[in-house]
């Protein structure tokens, strides 16, 4: 019983993670209707981005605790951010009219991009870094062992819920949440309206990738590791839980990554470590089969 | 049900999610008959057709299907490829959907799939060779060259489909659904987009098609159309039949000018006796 | 945007330059804010273990340089020659030298590499080029099926090379068949599995179907990877018999192939086998190919590409059709993988990433339009290119990535812009592929 306590605790952190990785698939497929194949690679560069400007603003003698971890939030947000718009720019925008495979390979070459050139640029070696957020509370204690909560999780919990709120009030009620939903439903009706679809689907990659970074702090709090491969894998696992919760859906995708945090904690702990992402990768298939819509996703039907 | 009845669609209701499209429609179609399907937009009427021709599965009711030669067939049981390869019934679309990068006689090729399938062995005799799937290839060229001829577009069959304009487009369609040697063909809106004279070599190929025992099943917003080759027409609104008849009864019934513009009945009369 | 070319020149040149400069600077400016950090200051593990950084200044304003005069160059470049003809027509004149150069091509191009083990018979490394190369246009053919000419999207092709590399492997070593028994048997089992992963997933359209058959390629490997006993986990299987010359082993002992024929033994005598094995199966794949299309199951590919309702209105089993193109592209796949094995003599879970499938995927793309040369063509520039980074294997993925984007950028629907009729009454005219559909999946 306490085992399963603390896997319940470990997967919802891991869930949390997951599924702010998620809200950005959600998000870009919702409006643009293309799975962006490169975003598990910003997650990445998040880490990374995060890993540097922790180790240099240390290094400059800021060893508050809160306050590193603030300006490594910021930093992390708004490079990443950048990162995210760029790849927009650059592999995207120009195919946004083009035929179906080609902003797919577009993405497959981005992602291809991405990893390799954090690979060259910091080398191919993991990186890791000792606890920032260490301590904790233990919940309760029987028969030697102990229930934790580590303050890392806590903070994980409570930032994705700040974010969750705040990007929910976003796309409720500001203008470019009005856009984006605008060009979501129909983009040549909402640029005869005078949306500037551009630069909506701009910002949307762009809080995609904010929200992937945050993650990518999160993964290196963690786990205390980021490696140049992290991406490739945290992708999958996170579209599959934007495809778990419904394509197009917000609440679906946090709803989504905490599925599959508790699954992969629960499958490596009870079952085989080894075979945690075939269980991740398995359910996805499961899920567009016979879920295609998500839980919280618009069943579609066939116009002919 | 007679013995002279293709089509019988007894009780058919359909519901998406919340919505009623279709309520309890029951009618019957005549072998080697045009019947028509008309009604204001909205009425339902396409998804009737999905109905029939097996895109959807109806939530309720019967559609049974009879041949000539006495088999039975239930539609709303067969689903999917079955009812036009089983059941030989065939459709077009209201957005044409030809094999734009495929030419004339390719699309009329892939028409003919299933007994040339047959006839390569499931593709082995044909890899080999054989003699019979060489043969079986020459008819169904032959059965294409027929109807590219039928619809006066043999000099462009080797052109990509997707170049040939618009009215030219639903006659291909037209002859595709009739390379399957359909026992019923179900047609949604062949008429729309085109003009007087197109409509006119529309409506003689549909007689023509009927002469040759083909039972046709017709949605059509083209008045002139409709009158001038049904033989039965029925009348949704709202998903529900409100008229049935032949067009000159369609032409004199209120209810149906009342449906389609309201109430100003000498306008609608005016209307439905033929638009120039 | 940049303004056209006749703006350029007509309006003065220094409003068009600050212009220019103007962008550039906002480039440089962005690479800068990119790089600063990633490039700019270089992570790793000191000598205690704990992570330690150094800078790399020189080397940040280096790329930001480079990307500043780079961004210039785009710009002039633009403002002289004129938008980037996104559509990717090609010129009406360049068109229609390659249709004529098209006939000799294709038979040109087979005789060289029929010959090629006789011209380069002293160079080894060109004869494992080609080898490799040939491989990889073998896999590009076999995808072509489900990509395409029947528009299936499958991003994990590379699950099919590795059952038949590993199915090669496990048959040989364990039961001691020859090649020429294992080589179908492995074939068969791909397909099955074609099928196998093919069912469940039909129904799935277009980026759907991408990323499960992405998803199905990774369980495959990390399966290989973890299955210690019966794959060998990340050891592989070593040891893979050689193949042999209908029976004859080609070896230097007396039974060889060599000695038989009364010439000198020379290691080079396996690789001319291995080579003309690689190009007959290639060959094999392409006839069956070119067939099938002919035939009305490679029409109901096709034009399941085109209109998947419109096939089902027509009575085409559109399952079983998908069905086939998974299964026949799977056996190819599977005949690639079984040549793999037996060429390496040892094969590990590592050569079947994912990155093999984009690289496959990529070279039928390149190719176009379901076009057998253009994916010939795709697949020598391509691996032809990678062997060129030999040296740079950290680079060479970069390239690679790069290479895609302005790739799909510049010529979306492949090299070849067009696509020939299968069957025809009077003439044979090629379609453009602006008419010719993608498919969804």
């Amino acid at each position: 019983m306490d085992y399963f306590a603390q896997q319940l605790i470990n997967g919802i952190a891991l869930g949390s993670i997951y599924g702010l990785i998620a809200i950005g698939y959600t998000m870009v497929y919702g409006i643009v209707g293309m799975i962006n194949f490169a975003h598990g690679d910003i997650f990445m560069i998040g880490g990374f981005v995060a890993l540097i400007s922790f180790l240099v603003l240390v290094s400059i003698g800021i060893t508050a605790v809160p306050v590193v971890l603030l300006l490594v939030l910021l930093v992390a947000m708004a490079t990443t951010a950048l990162y995210g718009w760029t790849v927009e720019r650059i592999a995207y925008r120009p195919l946004r009219h083009s035929f179906r495979l080609a902003p797919m390979l577009s993405a497959i070459g981005m992602s291809f991009v991405l990893s390799n050139f954090s690979q060259v640029s910091q080398g191919a070696r993991i990186k890791s870094v000792a606890p920032i957020i260490t301590g904790g509370y233990t919940l309760f204690e029987r028969d030697g062992f102990a229930v934790r909560l580590s303050n890392m999780q806590v903070f994980i919990v409570l930032t994705t819920l700040a974010l969750l709120l705040a990007f929910s009030w976003l796309v409720a009620r500001t203008r470019l949440g009005r856009d984006m939903r605008a060009c979501e439903q129909d983009q040549t009706m909402a640029a005869l309206l005078g949306v500037d679809v551009d630069r909506t689907i701009s910002m949307t990659f762009v809080i995609g990738a904010a929200l992937a970074s945050v993650a990518g702090l999160m993964y290196l709090l963690y786990y205390g590791v980021v490696d140049f491969f992290m991406g490739f894998v945290a992708g999958i696992k996170a579209f599959t839980a934007a495809v778990l919760g419904g394509i197009g859906s917000l609440p679906g995708a946090m709803l989504g990554g905490l599925a599959i945090g508790l699954i992969e904690t629960f499958w490596a702990a009870y079952f085989s470590s080894e075979y945690k992402d075939v269980a991740a990768f398995s359910i996805l298939i499961v899920v567009l089969i016979f879920l295609p819509t998500g839980l919280l996703g618009r069943p579609e039907v066939e116009k002919v | 049900m007679t013995g002279a009845d293709i089509l019988e669609v007894t009780h058919l209701s359909m519901t998406f999610g919340g919505i009623r499209a279709v309520n309890d429609l029951s009618f019957t179609a005549t072998r080697g008959a045009i019947t028509a399907l008309i009604g204001p937009n909205g009425a339902g009427k396409t998804t009737v057709f999905n109905c029939i021709t097996g895109f959807y599965k109806p939530t309720a009711g019967m559609i049974r299907l009879v041949h000539a030669d006495g088999r039975d067939f239930l539609l709303e049981r067969l689903f999917d490829f079955r009812i036009a390869k089983r059941a030989k019934v065939a459709r077009t679309f209201q957005n044409i959907r030809l094999f734009s990068g495929m030419t004339l006689l390719e699309n009329l090729m892939v028409a003919q799939h299933n007994p040339l399938m047959r006839a390569s062995g499931f593709t082995v005799l044909g890899l080999l060779g054989a003699p019979r799937y060489r043969a079986a290839e020459r008819a169904a060229i032959e059965r294409a060259r027929h109807w590219l001829d039928r619809i006066g577009l043999t000099a462009r069959a080797d052109d990509a489909a997707g170049n040939l304009p618009y009215g030219d487009q639903r006659r291909l369609e037209i002859a595709r659904a009739m390379c399957t040697e359909p026992a019923l063909l179900c047609l949604d809106e062949p008429a729309a987009g085109l003009n007087a004279r197109e409509s006119e070599a529309l409506s003689e190929l549909l007689l023509s098609i009927r002469a040759g025992g083909t039972s046709l099943l017709l949605i059509e917003h083209d008045m002139s159309v409709v009158m001038e080759i049904s033989d039965r027409i029925v009348v949704l609104d709202h998903g529900v039949k409100i008229a049935d008849g032949t067009p000159r009864e369609i032409r004199d019934d209120p209810k149906v000018i009342a449906a389609y513009l309201g109430s100003d009945e000498e306008f609608a009369r005016a209307e439905m006796e033929g638009s120039a | 945007m940049a303004p056209p070319s006749s703006d350029a020149r007509s309006t003065a040149p220094q409003a068009g330059f600050a212009f220019i400069l103007k962008r550039s600077l906002i480039s440089a400016a962005i690479a800068l804010a990119l790089f600063s950090l990633m490039i700019g200051v270089r992570t790793e593990a000191g000598p205690t273990g704990v992570l330690i950084y150094w800078t790399r200044f020189g080397d940040l304003a280096l790329l930001v340089g480079a990307v500043f005069i780079g961004s210039i160059a785009v710009e002039l470049a633009r403002a002289f020659v004129g938008p980037v003809d996104i559509a990717g027509r090609m010129p009406e004149a360049l068109r229609e030298i390659l249709a004529a150069l098209q006939r000799f091509l294709v038979p040109a191009l087979l005789a060289f590499a029929v010959l090629i083990p006789v011209i380069f018979y002293q160079q080894r490394y060109i004869l494992d080029l080609s080898i490799l190369v040939l491989t990889y246009v073998m896999l590009g053919w076999g995808l072509n099926i489900v990509v395409g000419l029947a528009g299936l999207l499958d991003l994990g092709y590379v699950a099919f090379y590795a059952v038949g590399a590993y199915s090669y492997a496990l048959l040989s070593t364990t039961f001691g068949l020859s090649f020429w028994i294992c080589l179908p048997l492995a074939g068969i089992l791909a397909a099955f599995w074609g099928m196998m992963l093919g069912f469940p997933v039909l129904r799935l359209k277009g980026d759907y179907l991408a990323i499960v058959t992405l998803a199905f390629g990774e369980i495959i490997r990390i399966v290989l990877l973890n299955w210690q006993s019966l794959t060998g986990g990340p050891n592989g299987i070593s040891g893979i018999p050689r193949p042999t010359a209908f029976g004859i082993p080609l070896t230097a002992g007396a039974d060889g192939l060599a000695a038989r024929l009364g010439i000198p033994f020379s290691p080079t005598h396996r690789i001319v086998f291995l080579f003309y094995l690689i190009l007959a199966l290639a060959l094999l794949t392409n006839w069956a190919t070119i067939r099938l299309r002919r035939l009305p199951i490679g029409r109901a590919w096709e034009a399941l590409r085109e209109d998947e309702v419109a096939c089902r209105a027509l009575g085409i089993n559109t399952v079983v059709t998908k069905l086939t193109a998974f299964a026949l592209g799977a056996m190819f796949g599977g005949f690639a993988g079984a040549f793999f094995a037996t060429r390496q003599g040892f094969i590990s879970p590592e050569s079947f990433s994912f990155q093999e499938s984009a690289l496959v995927l990529a070279i039928v793309v390149l190719g176009g339009m379901g076009s057998q040369l253009g994916v010939a063509l795709a697949a020598i520039a391509m691996i032809g290119g990678f062997e060129l980074f030999r040296g740079f294997d950290q680079y060479r993925m970069l390239v690679f990535g790069m290479a895609m984007v302005l790739l799909m950028i510049w010529r979306p629907r492949g090299l070849i812009g067009h696509r020939a009729p299968s069957v025809y009454l009077e003439r044979r005219e090629a379609i453009a592929a602006d008419l010719v559909k993608e498919g969804h999946g």
